[in-house]
């Protein structure tokens, strides 16, 4: 798109200097401020709820969950489906957009990046804690062991720990190259002795020659062909944990594709609930500008519209199909026992995001931001019903139950939040949450084109 | 209504759409849901805490512990270690024997299974019989003799019985009364005959809160081609269920000819479960019913009833329940006598002895004062005896009272002495079936409590030389049986487990019939023995405190049973606490909806709301009893309800009982069948071919393993349930859980209803597992821990499980089951006693995996082993999996489907037979055989 | 800007990367090495007995044949371990007195047994059964070893799973003739895999499903 004509991405009267020395500023100079103290804490006190709700479901066992039979999977799949899809976001901006050249994602990749590694640090707890045996999950993974047995490889749970496996492997080193020469400048900006070690180190003796930028870009832009394809396959695979499945309500063909639209949607709202307070707390207005706000806010506007058409074919399919599971299923979802859920979603993901058709709304923060909530609530709403609609009435009617979440699923669920914010808190203070030298770039291209 | 379908689904979706469990539904969590309740330290805690982070993987790798090997000091001559041992002995039922084989490894009794030499069992089994073997093992039976509630000594009481029998010698030895259950036992009854010898003066009373005649009708179901029940449960109660069972069924197979069986009762039974025409109407209108059926005249359908009888005479049979006021049993003899059954297809033994004087009597002379010692061998009339005997007053009006029973209960509570019984399986014993032969009951193991049987209490009284209980036995057979060949004739009785020898045969009296209830508008209260706890004889025994009642599905709790029309009448809901009041007396009962409960009836079940049972039966349920009166028996007219505004969760292991036109189960007439044999169980839509895949079949060449039921014969009692439970070492998980749906049996019962709420059809149908040939639980687990074996099974490798619980969303039949928590360690698991019982041949499970049943994989092995050394085959039906062994109707039947012509191939050969949900390609080893109803085709008109 | 690192940091930085991987894989390799090694598994360390019986002495010794202690091992899934009254048809002749056999002779008077400690323990979830073994011709020794030649008792093998397998996939590997089973100088032919095929014909083992996991987990 064209940097003129619409709003700048970065406001005017920035040089490479004042931009370094702003982001800079917020790690090295700023002191402690009382806002981040308390968020810190009250994160910090989630993450001590997580751990005893984990300590509690090692020592007495999942049976403390809602989990029973028929719905054998509760909160911890939909948890875990959840914080995958949060991640994706960040790699579709880093990645996807970077090969695209889109310039406007400068400013918000680095903490999107960092919000797609803390996502999928609560994202991975879950399917341990999700097991029967936890101590026991080794066996997923192919080691030549005692027994002369290897994972089986029909099953899409395997699949799942290669392809969210390789997903944390990329990311993090994604997000570390792309650090390496921010490091590099925290480092030379440092004061105190201490601080230039750690950076130092970190930034692996960055010296910023022509040679290290070379390579850098180079080594950079691999790495976002690598990632590209995950941000689509990971999403897949974890979708083929139920299109696998013969369970009404799994077995669909649509699901791939609708989990990605699902995951990259749900990603963008919580790049926005972090981008928003964290412009304002920063007062980065400069940097990320309203522009970034009103795409971000048009991205998820199209992966709602392809998720909204995921729900619709749902429902057309199992008419189509004429199975009497399918259509009981969806009649099920609607009226039955959870229709509260399902109608929530339908809320949430379909009607709630068609505000964004008008500039008004996508280009006022306080209005996104409310959206950006009902959004992740929505999304979480949207795999809850697919996990336990789809469950608890299933072929059997004899057989048929009911599911209620525990005071115990809902502070893991809570919990994993506190695990989330305590370490993008961390983030915030430790390390540049924007990427210092392509806004320098950016800056560079803006005086030139200027001229 | 439901939006879904216009058909009611289950009962509380009439009121409500939402689902079935609604009081799960009313709690914000589900009862139990947190743990925190638990007491627990701040170690604990830090325990934890640490756990939760060094747990990962470490747990994986522990190094076994040490174990110890200890033989014995001299090894006993038939004791191959490894190799159980089988004994022939027998479990009483309302003072009954039934004969069962007692399975023992190392000395451990296991497993009981009926004894197919015995009339009375024939080798089948029910909940109770299969139930006992956990009551023995009841770590709460009384463990004690004590006097005035100290720890006293067999010795000490002894002494006492010698003062007193100075001061009998004397009176001849009046004032000294006893009391006790029925007795078939011919060693029990010669021992009180001599007793009221010695002390003319003496009385001996019976009392047995279930009341079986000991004098029924014996019924050859075999021979009656229409048979008419009269508020008879004959299928599952009493002692003679198993035999009747056994027989109806035998007439039940779609041959030539299909027997008929009308059924007119008010509150539905199994019985009227398997009827073809079931009628439901008050006791008073079943009076009614039955003169009309007698005289032919009256309603049209009593009409058609009565020319249906007598177009069968001599092949047809009416019975009267036990329940049933005299006028109706009268009724029924008669009707049989004119239909010349009598002797065909019913025998009517003369009525014996009324020796024993009944309990009314041993009131009044209490209140008398005229009783200075009472000895009560078994049995709890403090708790079960009629309301307004008022026991409990009585007792302590009598100097000395002693107790022998195997808890120290309500009764024993109240004595001044309480002996602890020795359990059947723990003393010699007998006992005459109720057709009279006799079985020699012997002793499996030692008293595990140190417990004394009736015969020594009763030598004791008798002041003869202390002698066990096995010379006392042997010695009265001795005397019997005084030939030259006795040692013969009495290994013989051990190893057959039956006494051909009907000269034994227990002498009869009649329970108090009940009284014609006046004719009255209002409610009817109708007072029933429980299907779980009997008469309270098992309400310490988890596994039928959670075996589901096979018409309510509920467990852990009674209820005051109404029909829908009524409850909506007076507005009540399921679980709704209600006061019942009956003739001055009431007592608080939560309420549940019935379909095909008669309108204005309420059943209530005896059995529960012990308060000295044990910590298992301790305050389950409401006390029934409280509304038995000496007059009304089985309850009466002239009931009221207020309501209480309380309400008191019930839990039942199903929800939903509508089949949601899945047809699960098939159905059709023997007419139709008659007419087009495949048209019933082809209804539905068919599976795909066998070669309609992408994959290469599975060769299934060599032994394939597969299990047919028969729908049309199975009465849905439930004894393959609770066979399954003891055979493979399945937890209880109580109540809170069960609520949860995590109820562990490996079959359950599934039970549904079709048609009108007032008088539903209601369809039975065991569900194991089918061990798919295409299991769907298998291709998703991610550790292979289910597999399939080269024989067809759906195997499930406990130690290999991860609890993904995939395999269970994937399971379309829902017949898998998951630790979730360490249930071997509950209260119900945990008593040391529990181990020894465990079958030493099936894993216990931990928390965290998944199981399910598997065809009996322990008795498989053990089968195919032996053949193996023996380098023979496999007979057909050598292999029997508890279920199909327990099964009295022979429903079950498992064998190899390869073998062309195994009993399971040809069953799986009928056109009835069909695979549930096969449409689904899943291509179930366990297949079905479609039910037949035999209607009357001018009955069917009105 | 004063120098923060020294010229060695590069060194030092370029030795870490190659450094990391290794450590990680070279202590995965270790873990799995050490699970197969003799000291977890106990193989070959003789464990302390009650009594230190000695199979050399009496079996290699004085050839007592393997069925007279452990009886049941042709007919039950539990090879049997002798009752004290075993011991005691020969030691209450011989070595009527000596100390090593006070336990036993205790046992006997006091009718208490003797703990011995198992040697070959298998998990609770695994059904070993001695009977069918040795009535396909799998020998005492090819699990037990020369117990001949303990003068103490020691396991010979790991009992880890693929062992098991090993040979219910390939009896070929290890079958003897049925008459053989239980000798303990029965000298493995040259020409094993051909004899054992035959074998697996001539002791009616039924290779399908030996392998089948509900052959030892139930």
């Amino acid at each position: 798109m064209n940097a003129e004509v619409e709003e700048p991405l970065v406001a005017s009267g920035y040089d490479s200097a004042s931009v370094t020395q702003k982001i800079t500023d917020i790690v090295l100079k700023c002191p402690l401020q009382r806002g981040w103290l308390g968020g810190f804490a009250f994160a910090f006190i989630l993450l001590m709820l997580f751990n005893f709700a984990i300590a509690w479901v090692l020592s007495k066992g999942v049976g403390i969950w809602g989990v029973n039979i028929p719905v054998a999977w509760g909160f911890a799949i939909v948890n875990f489906v959840w914080w995958i899809g949060i991640g994706h976001a960040g790699t579709f901006i880093s990645a996807i957009l970077l090969l695209l050249h889109q310039d406007w994602r400068t400013s918000i990749n680095r903490f999107a990046e960092a919000m797609t590694l803390f996502a999928l640090a609560c994202a991975g707890l879950f399917p341990l804690l999700h097991l029967g045996r936890p101590w026991v999950f080794y066996w997923l993974l192919p080691y030549p062991d005692t027994m002369d047995l290897w994972p089986q490889w029909r099953s899409a749970l395997v699949w799942d720990v290669f392809a969210v496996g390789t997903y944390l492997t990329v990311s993090i080193i994604f997000w570390y190259i792309g650090l390496i020469p921010d490091l590099a400048t925290m480092r030379d900006r440092a004061e105190r002795k201490p601080v230039q070690l750690i950076y130092g180190v970190l930034s692996l003796g960055w010296r910023g020659s022509a040679r290290h930028w070379k390579r850098f870009h180079m080594t950079y832009l691999l790495l976002a062909g690598l990632a590209t394809p995950l941000v689509l396959s990971v999403h897949s695979v974890v979708s083929t944990d139920f299109a696998t499945a013969i369970v009404p309500g799994w077995h669909s063909t649509i699901f791939p594709p609708y989990f990605v639209a699902g995951a990259i949607f749900s990603g963008f709202a919580m790049v926005l609930t972090l981008a928003i307070p964290i412009r304002k707390f920063y007062n980065l207005q400069d940097f990320i500008t309203i522009r970034h706000l009103d795409n971000s806010a048009k991205v998820m506007l199209a992966t709602a519209l392809m998720v909204s058409y995921g729900y619709i074919s749902e429902g057309f399919m199992s008419w189509y199909s004429d199975d009497k599971f399918e259509i009981y299923m969806t009649l099920n979802r609607m009226f039955g026992p959870y229709a509260p859920a399902y109608w929530l979603l339908i809320f949430c993901n379909v009607i709630v995001p068609q505000a964004l058709w008008f500039k008004r709304i996508r280009t006022n923060p306080a209005a996104l931001f409310i959206i950006a909530l009902l959004v992740n609530v929505g999304m979480w709403t949207e795999r809850y019903v697919i996990v336990i609609t789809s469950l608890h009435r299933d072929f059997m009617p004899s057989a048929w139950g009911i599911f209620h979440g525990t005071r115990w699923d809902w502070m893991t669920l809570i919990g994993s939040f506190g695990l989330f914010a305590t370490l993008f808190f961390l983030f915030l203070r430790v390390l540049p949450s924007i990427s210092i030298s392509e806004m320098r770039d950016l800056v560079h291209k803006k005086s030139e084109s200027s001229k | 209504m439901s939006p879904l379908t216009g058909i009611w689904r289950s009962l509380d979706h009439l009121e409500r759409p939402g689902d079935g469990s609604e009081e799960m539904q009313h709690r914000e969590f589900p009862e139990g849901a947190s743990e925190l309740s638990d007491e627990w330290s701040r170690r604990q805690f830090l325990k934890i805490m640490c756990a939760s982070i060094a747990l990962a993987g470490t747990t994986g790798c522990t190094r076994q512990p040490l174990e110890r090997i200890v033989p014995y000091v001299r090894q006993p001559e038939e004791v191959i270690p490894g190799r159980p041992l089988y004994f022939a002995s027998a479990l009483t039922l309302c003072g009954f024997a039934r004969g069962v084989l007692v399975e023992t490894h190392e000395g451990r009794p296991t497993k009981i299974e009926g004894n197919p030499g015995h009339p009375a069992s024939l080798g089948a089994s029910d909940a109770f019989m299969q139930a006992e073997l956990l009551t023995l093992y009841d770590a709460e039976r009384s463990q004690a003799v004590i006097h005035e509630s100290q720890v006293s000594t067999w010795d000490l009481l002894l002494g006492e019985l010698a003062g007193a029998a100075k001061k009998w010698q004397g009176n001849g030895g009046a004032g000294l009364r006893l009391l006790t259950r029925h007795e078939t036992s011919p060693t029990i009854l010669d021992q009180i005959a001599r007793l009221l010898v010695k002390y003319p003066r003496a009385k001996w009373h019976e009392y047995d809160p279930l009341a079986t005649e000991l004098a029924a009708p014996r019924y050859h179901l075999d021979k009656a081609e229409v048979i008419v029940s009269l508020g008879a449960d004959f299928l599952s109660a009493g002692p003679a269920s198993l035999k009747h069972a056994h027989d109806f069924t035998l007439a039940r197979q779609p041959k030539s000819t299909m027997n008929r069986l009308y059924v007119v009762e008010a509150t539905p039974t199994l019985t009227g479960a398997m009827a073809d025409h079931r009628l439901v109407m008050r006791p008073d209108d079943l009076e009614d019913f039955a003169r009309t059926l007698e005289s032919g005249t009256g309603s049209k359908v009593a009409a058609l009833i009565a020319a249906d009888l007598h177009e069968h005479a001599g092949r047809s049979l009416v019975i009267a329940g036990e329940c049933e006021s005299a006028v109706v049993r009268d009724a029924a003899r008669r009707l049989n006598q004119t239909l010349q059954n009598v002797g065909a297809t019913v025998d009517y033994p003369a009525a014996g002895r009324n020796s024993a004087r009944n309990l009314q009597e041993l009131v009044t002379d209490a209140h008398a004062g005229e009783i200075d010692t009472l000895v009560i061998i078994g049995g709890n009339p403090n708790y079960d005896a009629p309301a307004d005997f008022e026991f409990g007053t009585l007792l302590p009006k009598i100097a000395s009272t002693i107790h022998l029973g195997l808890y120290r209960n309500e009764t024993g509570v109240a004595c001044r002495w309480h002996i602890p019984e020795a359990h059947e399986l723990e003393s010699w014993s007998d006992a005459a079936a109720f057709e009279g032969s006799a079985t020699i009951i012997q002793p499996v193991i030692e008293p595990l409590f140190a417990g004394r049987s009736r015969h020594e209490l009763l030598a004791a009284l008798l002041e003869e030389p202390f002698s066990s209980s096995y010379e006392i036995v042997r010695a009265f057979w001795q005397k019997r049986h005084a030939a030259p060949d006795f040692e013969q004739f009495w290994r013989k009785a051990l190893h057959e487990g039956v006494i051909e020898d009907r000269s034994a045969a227990a002498p009869a009296s009649s329970p108090p019939p009940n009284p014609p209830p006046p004719r009255s508008a209002g409610l009817h209260l109708l007072i029933r023995p429980s299907a779980q706890m009997l008469d309270g004889k098992f309400s310490n025994n988890a596994w039928l405190q959670e075996f589901p009642e096979p018409m309510t599905k509920m467990v852990w709790d009674n209820a005051a049973l109404i029909n829908p029309a009524t409850a909506s009448r007076l507005k009540l809901e399921n679980g709704e606490v209600v006061d019942l009041k009956f003739r001055g007396r009431s007592v608080r009962a939560p309420i549940w909806i019935l379909p095909g409960q008669a309108e204005d009836c309420v059943t209530i079940n005896i059995g529960y709301g012990r308060t000295s049972s044990g910590s298992i039966g301790n305050g389950v349920g409401f006390n029934a009893n409280t509304l038995r009166l000496s007059d009304a028996m089985w309850g009466g007219s002239g009931l009221e309800i207020g309501k209480t505004g309380k309400h008191h969760d019930l839990v039942t292991t199903q929800q939903h009982w509508e089949m949601e036109g899945r047809d699960q189960v098939r159905v059709g007439t023997f007419a139709e069948f008659q007419r087009r044999p495949d048209a019933i169980a082809k209804s539905a839509e068919l599976p795909p071919r066998k070669d309609e895949t992408l994959y290469p079949n599975v060769p299934d060449n060599g032994r394939a393993w597969g299990m047919a039921i028969d729908l049309n014969t199975c009465i849905g009692c439930g004894a393959c349930t609770v066979a399954c439970q003891a055979e493979n070492n399945i937890p209880v998980v109580g109540k809170e859980q069960v609520g949860r749906g995590r109820e562990m049996h490996w079959i359950r019962i599934d039970r549904y209803y079709e048609g009108d709420p007032a008088n539903p059809a209601i369809f039975h149908q065991p569900v194991p597992c089918m061990h798919c040939e295409n299991a769907p639980c298998e291709l998703v687990c991610p550790v292979a821990a289910t597999v399939h074996s080269s024989e067809g099974l759906n195997q499930m490798i406990y130690n290999r499980c991860v609890g993904t619980r995939y395999c269970s969303n994937n399971c379309p039949y829902k017949v898998r089951r998951f630790n979730f928590l360490e249930y071997d360690e509950n209260h119900f698991e945990k008593p040391p006693t529990r181990k020894l019982m465990r079958n030493p041949n099936v894993t216990v499970r931990s928390r965290g995996v998944m199981e399910k049943c598997t065809y009996c994989i322990q008795r498989i092995s053990a089968v195919k082993i032996e053949a193996e050394k023996a380098n023979r085959l496999i007979r057909d039906g050598e292999i029997l999996p508890a279920c199909a062994q327990a099964c009295p109707a022979g429903a079950i039947v498992f064998g190899d489907i390869n073998d062309p012509v195994s009993h399971v191939s040809r069953l799986k050969a009928s056109p009835l037979n069909y695979g549930l949900l096969a449409e689904l390609n899943t291509r179930p080893r366990t297949s079905y055989l479609a039910k037949l109803r035999n209607p009357n085709p001018e009955l069917e008109q009105i | 800007m004063p120098q923060l690192f020294e010229r060695r940091a590069n060194a030092i930085a370029r030795a870490t990367l190659i450094a990391v991987p290794l450590v990680v894989l070279g202590g995965w390799a270790v873990l799995l090495a050490f699970a197969r090694s003799d000291f977890w598994t106990g193989v070959d360390s003789p464990v302390e007995q009650p009594v230190p019986f000695s199979h050399q002495h009496h079996v290699g010794g004085l050839g007592i044949d393997c069925r007279y202690c452990h009886t049941s091992a042709e007919t039950s899934s539990f090879a049997g371990i002798p009752p004290t009254e075993t011991c005691m048809t020969c030691h209450s002749q011989i070595w009527k007195d000596a100390p090593l056999l006070q336990p036993v002779r205790d046992s006997w008077q006091t009718g208490r047994s003797i703990k011995w400690t198992r040697v070959y323990d298998l998990p609770d979830y695994t059904y070993f059964d001695h009977s069918i073994h040795i009535n396909k011709g799998v020998a005492c020794a090819s699990c037990h070893g020369q117990v001949n030649e303990m003068p103490l008792t020691w396991k010979t093998n790991q009992l880890y799973m693929r062992w098991c397998l090993d040979c219910h996939r390939h009896p070929e590997k290890f079958l003897r003739p049925i008459n053989q089973t239980v000798k303990m100088n029965y000298q493995a032919a040259p020409n094993q895999r051909p004899l054992g095929r035959q074998l697996i014909i001539a002791n009616h083992v039924h290779t399908d499903g030996l392998a089948d996991c509900y052959t030892c987990h139930r």
